[in-house]
């Protein structure tokens, strides 16, 4: 092949106009990155890139399948008695536990009835298959085989069978970005089961662990201790296993303790995942509580309270049957 | 004519086969060591192919995989540009270095490449990676001799540019 080119590409020296373009490409790519960073638009991008993007997750989950599929094919007899024997065993035992969870399940709503609450202890989920994919150096992120099509909204807790694992980041069409709660970004308001001191759970740097950095000093905390959702904030219903405190010890400032955590969840091991449907309460006062008092037909007639509403504020006190005042009051 | 399009496509496939690359998981244990593949079949083409990677090329395959990364749009974009960039303006003298000079010269880009990213990151508000984060360019360079030759074999067996 002739070297019709020997001028431009010079064995030393480079040319202007390539230092040029150079700078040129650098100065769009900052561009781009400080306003992706203002405005998010890699998502709305990715969302309508979808076409795109999803089938070459699911090309390049692909590998990661076969080695599963791989591992089921040629695992041995024995391996599989035994596993199969073990989830039996497990079963048993969750069924037991059902069992005499159901009555006091039962006993439990009747009660919260009683109480004219409306938390309830069904579970409202959806299967989801975890599909393998590197999303570079941020390993606090799972990708779903669900997504908007399939009803996931942005906020859904993502739990498994030992507890919380994640809520959905983003939404693609027919796939899901989860943040998982060993994210460093992440944070998830908790209770310590034993005494019920409540703080929050942060994710730490290496993705492993959580970190609790603002316990207080004279706080009981042991280590062994169990973390469960607060419900506080209302992004993930109360109750539910975050992870058991591993360490704890003072903090450099002295401030506070500083408590380690695992993750009750399986992060690296889960294939498939649960998505929770069932929000927690939204943010914000509950919703006005019914009044409790003698029934409404015995009440003075309250024409006088409807019509003048201002009236309320001035003499909330002189009307204490009237459903209207007592609308915003919660008991 | 045939033949020049099948050279086309076969620069374009392991370009699309190296973003694959990047996305497929590893186990945990070599998630660390995993090279950083599109940087690597880019400087390939940079030293072998006369003028089919430009800084614009770097610039789109960058778009393309931060889209498919979920990172900060541009920022592989950016290291990309910044690696073909230098690889251009040193590829007729990386050209004919042996073996050993031009995987020290790999290593140097990738090392650079990471230090660049670090600074991405660092500006963004993200905190410093753990030390086997520097492990991946070491991983890259070694790779490089057999991913060089591999390629240079297969494409002289079919008979591609």
């Amino acid at each position: 092949m002739a070297r019709a080119r020997d001028e431009s590409s010079p064995l030393f020296a480079g040319n202007a106009a390539g230092t040029l373009r150079l700078i040129f490409y650098l100065a769009l790519a900052v561009v781009l990155m400080v306003l992706d960073q203002r405005n998010g638009w890699l998502w709305r991008l990715r969302y309508h890139a979808a076409a795109v993007v999803e089938p070459v997750y699911r090309l390049a989950g692909l590998p990661a399948l076969g080695v599963r599929t791989l591992s089921v094919a040629f695992a041995d007899r024995e391996r599989l008695t035994e596993q199969n024997q073990r989830l039996r065993e497990d079963l048993l035992l969750a069924n037991a536990k059902l069992n005499r969870m159901a009555a006091v399940a039962e006993q439990n709503q009747h009660l919260k009835e009683l109480l004219d609450t409306q938390h309830s202890l069904e579970l409202n989920v959806q299967l989801a298959r975890v599909i393998g994919v590197d999303m570079g150096a941020y390993r606090y992120q799972l990708t779903l085989n669900v997504g908007a099509r399939d009803g996931v909204k942005p906020g859904q807790p993502v739990i498994d069978a030992h507890g919380v694992m994640g809520q959905v980041k983003e939404v693609l069409p027919t796939t899901s970005v989860v943040m998982l709660v060993t994210d460093p970004e992440h944070a998830i308001p908790v209770v310590i089961e034993r005494s019920g001191l409540r703080t929050v759970a942060y994710g730490s740097r290496d993705g492993e662990q959580l970190t609790l950095p603002d316990i207080p000093l004279a706080a009981d905390v042991r280590v062994g201790d169990h973390l469960l959702t607060s419900g506080l904030g209302g992004r993930f219903p109360p109750g539910f296993p975050v992870g058991e405190i591993r360490s704890v010890a003072p903090a450099s400032t002295g401030m506070f303790l500083v408590a380690q955590a695992q993750p009750a969840a399986d992060i690296d091991r889960s294939d498939d995942v649960l998505l929770l449907h069932d929000q927690a309460e939204p943010d914000g006062p509950p919703a006005p509580v019914k009044p409790m008092g003698p029934p409404k037909d015995l009440a003075p007639p309250a024409g006088d309270a409807q019509g003048a509403p201002s009236n309320q504020t001035d003499t909330p006190a002189s009307k204490p049957s009237t459903p209207s005042a007592a609308g915003g009051v919660p008991r | 004519m045939n033949r020049q399009r099948w050279s086309l496509w076969w620069f374009i496939g392991t370009l699309v086969f190296a973003l694959l690359l990047m996305l497929v998981p590893l186990p945990a244990v070599l998630e660390p060591f995993k090279p950083y593949w599109p940087a690597l079949i880019l400087l390939y083409w940079t030293l072998e192919s006369e003028d089919r990677v430009t800084l614009g090329l770097a610039f789109a395959i960058g778009l393309g995989a931060d889209l498919l990364n979920g990172v900060v749009l541009g920022e592989q974009a950016l290291r990309l540009c910044a690696l073909v960039f230098i690889a251009l303006r040193f590829r007729s003298r990386l050209r004919f270095f042996p073996m050993w000079q031009q995987t020290l010269a790999v290593l140097a880009l990738l090392l650079n490449d990471r230090l660049l990213l670090l600074t991405v990151r660092v500006l963004s508000g993200a905190s410093l990676p753990p030390s086997n984060w520097w492990i991946s360019p070491f991983v890259g360079a070694a790779l490089w001799p057999f991913l060089f030759l591999l390629l240079d074999d297969l494409r002289a067996r079919l008979r591609l540019q």
